[in-house]
């Protein structure tokens, strides 16, 4: 065996060893290192308890009412699963929409309404031209449209 | 035990370009000198053609309108500084196995670019976070491992500087790299293997791409852009560096002769 190939087996075994155990680490790191937990996890209790944390999910649609002061807001996120009610005072992101993403951060109290202090929009990773999207939404109205006035009621 | 490598078993068959050649810092030096201003070229025509596409044809966004513009430099430049260190380590781990000098060199000069791009494409994400998301900086795992990049690269360049034998400090950084390799899986899948603030990949090798074409086709340019700057970089700094640590042969002093 010549010298460098003791080292080329040498340096391979190390990176090898070495991810071994950083996945083993992670693995085991794995459910600490959630950034958020979802509505069914905070409902099968595996959120912290006492503490502040954060939920992540969708806004649920038709859920956002502001209330007369102009700061308070409540809404309910949901992971079509489970729901949270949640409610904030303070500015929301520009992407706050029903429907769509949202993390936030708070804590639950007594009655498993989740009082945030922080709001963040979750965006997904489709890009889309306003064009397209417009189309796509014309197309999706004329299709309903089509299926009410052909399909005969239930 | 000797520390060289035996030439003849490197030496290839007749009549097939040896590629070893270049492998010595001399000739390596001419053949980087002349590469260097073609990078450049390709990489100033291709930005100015990817930043075209991304600011003046590529359509607006439904979702979150000209704020998504900001794509065109961050993704280019996020994949820029995972896989600048992948090619650093690479030859880090050439460098160790095979002892070769230049190999070293390379690594070395690939770093700072690698820690630029990490931090453009840190400073980017706050900058769209901040509209989008609603905050500069999450401590969500691809941001934090994003920002651990940052740290390998300069704790790589830290420990090159602090030795002052420059084949002792290529060995101990060729060690520190490789360990390193390790967060770069992590920053890649961490937008899959944990609930992060931080939206999945748009594009990947393994299904098609979530983003209008014209978009794609921006960021596709600027990333050619970025591997081309990459190289020219790189290239000029080895050029450097090989200067600095040859500096006492022949090759050396006859080249600054010439050139005075």
């Amino acid at each position: 065996m010549k010298p460098r190939h003791r080292r080329l087996a040498m340096v391979a075994g190390g990176v090898a060893a070495l991810g071994i155990a950083a996945t083993l680490v992670f693995s085991a790191l794995n459910r600490n290192l959630v950034f958020f937990f979802t509505p069914s996890q905070v409902a099968a209790k595996e959120a912290p308890v006492g503490r502040a944390f954060r939920i992540g999910g969708l806004v649920e649609a038709g859920t956002v009412k502001r209330q007369g002061d102009g700061r308070t807001v409540h809404f309910v996120v949901t992971d079509t699963a489970q729901r949270i009610p949640v409610v904030f005072q303070g500015l929301l992101p520009d992407l706050f929409r029903e429907g769509k993403g949202v993390v936030t951060q708070g804590s639950l109290d007594a009655n498993g309404v989740f009082h945030a202090t922080e709001v963040l929009a979750k965006h997904d990773e489709n890009y889309t031209p306003v064009e397209a999207a417009y189309a796509i939404k014309n197309a999706q109205d004329a299709g309903e449209r089509a299926a009410r006035t052909v399909s005969p009621g239930p | 035990m000797p520390r060289f490598i035996d030439v003849e078993t490197l030496r290839p068959a007749p009549g097939r370009i040896n590629w070893f050649k270049y492998s010595s810092p001399q000739t390596f030096f001419p053949l980087a000198g002349a590469a260097v201003p073609w990078f450049a070229a390709a990489a100033a025509v291709l930005c100015a053609v990817g930043l075209y596409i991304g600011f003046f044809v590529a359509p607006t966004d439904q979702q979150q309108g000209e704020a998504y513009r900001i794509i065109f430099i961050h993704v280019p430049a996020a994949w820029m500084s995972m896989f600048i260190y992948l090619v650093m380590a690479f030859w880090a781990g050439v460098g160790l196995v095979l002892n070769t000098r230049l190999s070293g060199m390379m690594a070395s000069a690939l770093a700072p670019t690698g820690a630029l791009f990490t931090f453009i494409a840190l400073w980017t994400g706050a900058l769209w976070g901040k509209p989008t998301w609603g905050t500069w900086w999450v401590w969500d795992a691809r941001l934090t491992s994003e920002l651990i990049l940052l740290f390998l690269y300069f704790g790589f360049m830290a420990l090159t500087a602090a030795i002052d034998d420059p084949r002792r400090a290529d060995r101990a950084a060729a060690l520190f790299a490789l360990v390193g390799v390790v967060n770069i899986p992590i920053i890649y899948f961490s937008v899959q293997w944990w609930n992060t603030l931080h939206q999945g990949a748009s594009v990947s090798l393994t299904r098609a791409p979530t983003m209008a074409a014209t978009m794609l086709a921006g960021m596709i340019v600027m990333a050619l852009a970025f591997w081309m700057y990459s190289i020219a970089a790189a290239f000029a700094r080895a050029r450097c560096i090989i200067l600095e640590r040859e500096r006492n042969s022949d090759w050396v002093a006859q080249y600054i002769e010439a050139s005075k």
